[in-house]
C-alpha cells in the first residue's frame, strides 16, 4: 500500500536552472515566485 | 537500500561499514525533519524541498534510515513494534522500504546539499542592483508607543519630514540603480508616513510618470498607525498602494497598553473604525492588519480572534523587537505559550476554512509549488544590497532597523553607496555564512533570518537571534501542516 504522499512535485534544484531573476517582492518562505519562465 | 541503510552479514565488517556510512551521511549533508502535528506525520526533505505526509510505519522507518540502521534491523524492529497490527507484515515493511528507496533515487528524500557553491551567487550576479527602498518620509509620530523600535519614530535623532526633492532624488536613485529589473518597490514608512501625506502623494505621482518613461513597475506599500486616515487617504491608498499595513494589536486593552498618544490616551477607538472603512473600500486589494505581541500578551490568539470579530481577514502578528532589558521583551517562559498559540492558530484557520470563513496569516502563507527559487532561499531579504532605507535627509542604511546607527551609514541618494565595507558585509550575508544555520532544517525557508535581529542579539549581522529561530521553526511547522491538511481535504 502507498504509505508516503509527496505534496510538491518540483524540487529546489529545478529552480536553479531559471531562478535568480530577482523580480520577486522583497520579503523568504512566503514569497511568491514572479518569474514566468520558471513557474 | 534507503537513506543510509547498510548491508553486511559479518558483524565486524558491518560495524565498520556502519561507521563509514554514518560519516558519509554527515559529509554528504543530507537533512530531513520529521514531526507530528494536527494528527499528521510530516517529513521535510531539506535539500530537495520535498514535503511528505506519511503513515506511522513510514514515519518510523524514515527515522531509522536517518540513524543508519540496516534493512534487516528495520524489518525486525518494525515487526516487533507493530505486532498488534495484522497489516504490518514483513512484506509490507519491505514494500515501505522500497517506496523510501524510490524517493531517494528520485532525489526527493535524503537529497544531498548541492547548493553551497551557489551561496552569494545571486548577489554577485546582481552586484550593485537596487530594487526596493524603504522611504522614511517622516521621522516623527503622532503616537508614543512604548515598544517602538524607532524610538517613537525619531530613530534616536531629531524629528524630520522628507522633502519632495529628497524623495524625488531617492526614486531617481532607485531607477538608475535598478538596471534590468522591472518590478521596483517603495514602502512609505516612518514614524508615521501620513504626517507627510502631501509629499507621499507627490512622490507617487512622480513615480507613475517615471515608470512609463523607463518601463518600470512601481509597487507601493504604506505602513500606518491609522490616526490620520480620512476619505482622501482611503481613496489614494486604495488606488495607488499595492499593499497597506495597518497597525492594530488586537484586544482594546492590549492595543491601548502601548499604542497611546502623547497625552497617554489609547488609540484603539480612533483607529478601528478608520481601518474598517479603509478595508471595506479596498475590495480585493492586499492589506494586512499587523499586530505586535509582547510579554504582556503571549496569548496572542485572543488578539487574532478580536481582529476577526472586527471584520478583518488578512492578518499578521509579530513578536516585539526591543532591547534586552525592556519589560515588553518576550521571555523564555513565554516561548512554550507562544508556540502553543501558533498551533492553535493553525487549528483555528482550518476550522474556519471548513466553515467557509477563511482568513490568512502572513507567516502561514507558504506555497510549496511556486515558492521562491533556490537563489532567493539562500540569499535572503537583500537588505544592504538590493534593499535599503532612506532617511528624511537622504542618507542610505541597510534597512529600516539600522537607521540611526551611524556605523551602518551606507551613503546617500546623491552619491550612492560610499561605505563599501558595510555594503560588502551585507552582500556576503547568506544562509551558508552563518555556521549556526548549518544543521537547521528550516534554513532554506528563512534564508538565515533577519540581519537586524541577529545584530541586536549578537553584535554581528551574521549571527543568529536564537529566540526568533525557535519561533520561526514553529511557524514553518504549522504552515507546512496547514498545506498538508488542505491537500488531505482535497483528496476526500
Amino acid at each position: 500500500m502507498k504509505r508516503i504522499k509527496t505534496l510538491n512535485t518540483k524540487k529546489l534544484c529545478d529552480s536553479a536552472k531559471k531562478g535568480g531573476c530577482g523580480e520577486c517582492q522583497t520579503s523568504v518562505a512566503n514569497q511568491k515566485c514572479e518569474n514566468k519562465e520558471q513557474t | 537500500m534507503c537513506g543510509v541503510v547498510v548491508f553486511c552479514s559479518n558483524p565486524i565488517k558491518f560495524a565498520r561499514l556502519l561507521w563509514l556510512r554514518k560519516k558519509k551521511f554527515k559529509q554528504e549533508k543530507l537533512m530531513i525533519h520529521r514531526y507530528k502535528l494536527g494528527g499528521m506525520n510530516i517529513v521535510i526533505d531539506v535539500y530537495s524541498g520535498s514535503v511528505h505526509v506519511v503513515d506511522d510505519l513510514a514515519y518510523d522507518i524514515i527515522g531509522m534510515c536517518e540513524s543508519a540502521q540496516s534493512r534487516e534491523e528495520i524489518v525486525s524492529e518494525m515487526i516487533n513494534k507493530y505486532s498488534y497490527r495484522s497489516d504490518v507484515t514483513k512484506e509490507e515493511v519491505q514494500d515501505c522500504l522500497n517506496q523510501i528507496e524510490e524517493l531517494r533515487q528520485e532525489g526527493r528524500l535524503f537529497a544531498v546539499d548541492t547548493f553551497s557553491d551557489m551561496a552569494g551567487e545571486l548577489k554577485k550576479r546582481n552586484d550593485g542592483v537596487v530594487k526596493a527602498l524603504c522611504l522614511h518620509v517622516a521621522h516623527t509620530c503622532n503616537l508614543n508607543c512604548a515598544y517602538c523600535f524607532a524610538s517613537q519614530g525619531k530613530y534616536h535623532g531629531e524629528r524630520a519630514l522628507m522633502s519632495f526633492e529628497v524623495g524625488k532624488r531617492a526614486l531617481d536613485f532607485l531607477i538608475e540603480n535598478s538596471k534590468g529589473r522591472k518590478n521596483l518597490e517603495v514602502d512609505f514608512f516612518g514614524g508615521e508616513p501620513l504626517m507627510n501625506f502631501g509629499t507621499v502623494k507627490e512622490l507617487v505621482m512622480y513615480a507613475r510618470k517615471r515608470e512609463k518613461e523607463c518601463g518600470k513597475n512601481f509597487r507601493f506599500t504604506l505602513t500606518t498607525n491609522g490616526m490620520l486616515i480620512d476619505d482622501d487617504v482611503i481613496d489614494f491608498a486604495n488606488r495607488e498602494m499595492s499593499n497597506v499595513v495597518l497597525s492594530l494589536d488586537g484586544r482594546k486593552e492590549i492595543h491601548d497598553r502601548y499604542r497611546v498618544d502623547y497625552s497617554g490616551k489609547g488609540s484603539w477607538d480612533t483607529v478601528v473604525p478608520k481601518f474598517q472603512k479603509l478595508v471595506k473600500a479596498r475590495g480585493e486589494k492586499n492589506y494586512y492588519i499587523r499586530g505586535t505581541f509582547t510579554h504582556a500578551n503571549p496569548d496572542f490568539l485572543k488578539d487574532i480572534e478580536t481582529m476577526l470579530s472586527l471584520g478583518f481577514d488578512r492578518l499578521s502578528m509579530e513578536p516585539v523587537v526591543c532591547g534586552e532589558n525592556d519589560p515588553e521583551r518576550l521571555t523564555n517562559e513565554d516561548l512554550p505559550i507562544v508556540c502553543e498559540q501558533y498551533e492553535k492558530l493553525a487549528a483555528l484557520m482550518l476550522k474556519r476554512e471548513k466553515e467557509g470563513r477563511p482568513f490568512t496569516f502572513y507567516h502561514y502563507m507558504i506555497d510549496l509549488r511556486e515558492g521562491p527559487c533556490i537563489y532567493k532561499r539562500i540569499s535572503g531579504c537583500g537588505s544592504g544590497s538590493e534593499y535599503m532605507a532612506v532617511t528624511p535627509w537622504g542618507d542610505l542604511y541597510p534597512c529600516h532597523q539600522f537607521v540611526g546607527d551611524e556605523r551602518f551609514l551606507l551613503g546617500n541618494v546623491w552619491d550612492g553607496v560610499i561605505n563599501k565595507e558595510v555594503r560588502d558585509e551585507f552582500a556576503s550575508c547568506n544562509v551558508y555564512a552563518r555556521p549556526e544555520c548549518a544543521n537547521c532544517w528550516a534554513k532554506l525557508y528563512c534564508s538565515g533570518g533577519c540581519a537586524a535581529n541577529a545584530y541586536h542579539a549578537t553584535g554581528s549581522v551574521k549571527g543568529i537571534y536564537k529566540y526568533g529561530c525557535d519561533l520561526f521553526r514553529k511557524r514553518m511547522e504549522c504552515a507546512i501542516m496547514l498545506e498538508a491538511a488542505r491537500a488531505a481535504d482535497g483528496d476526500e
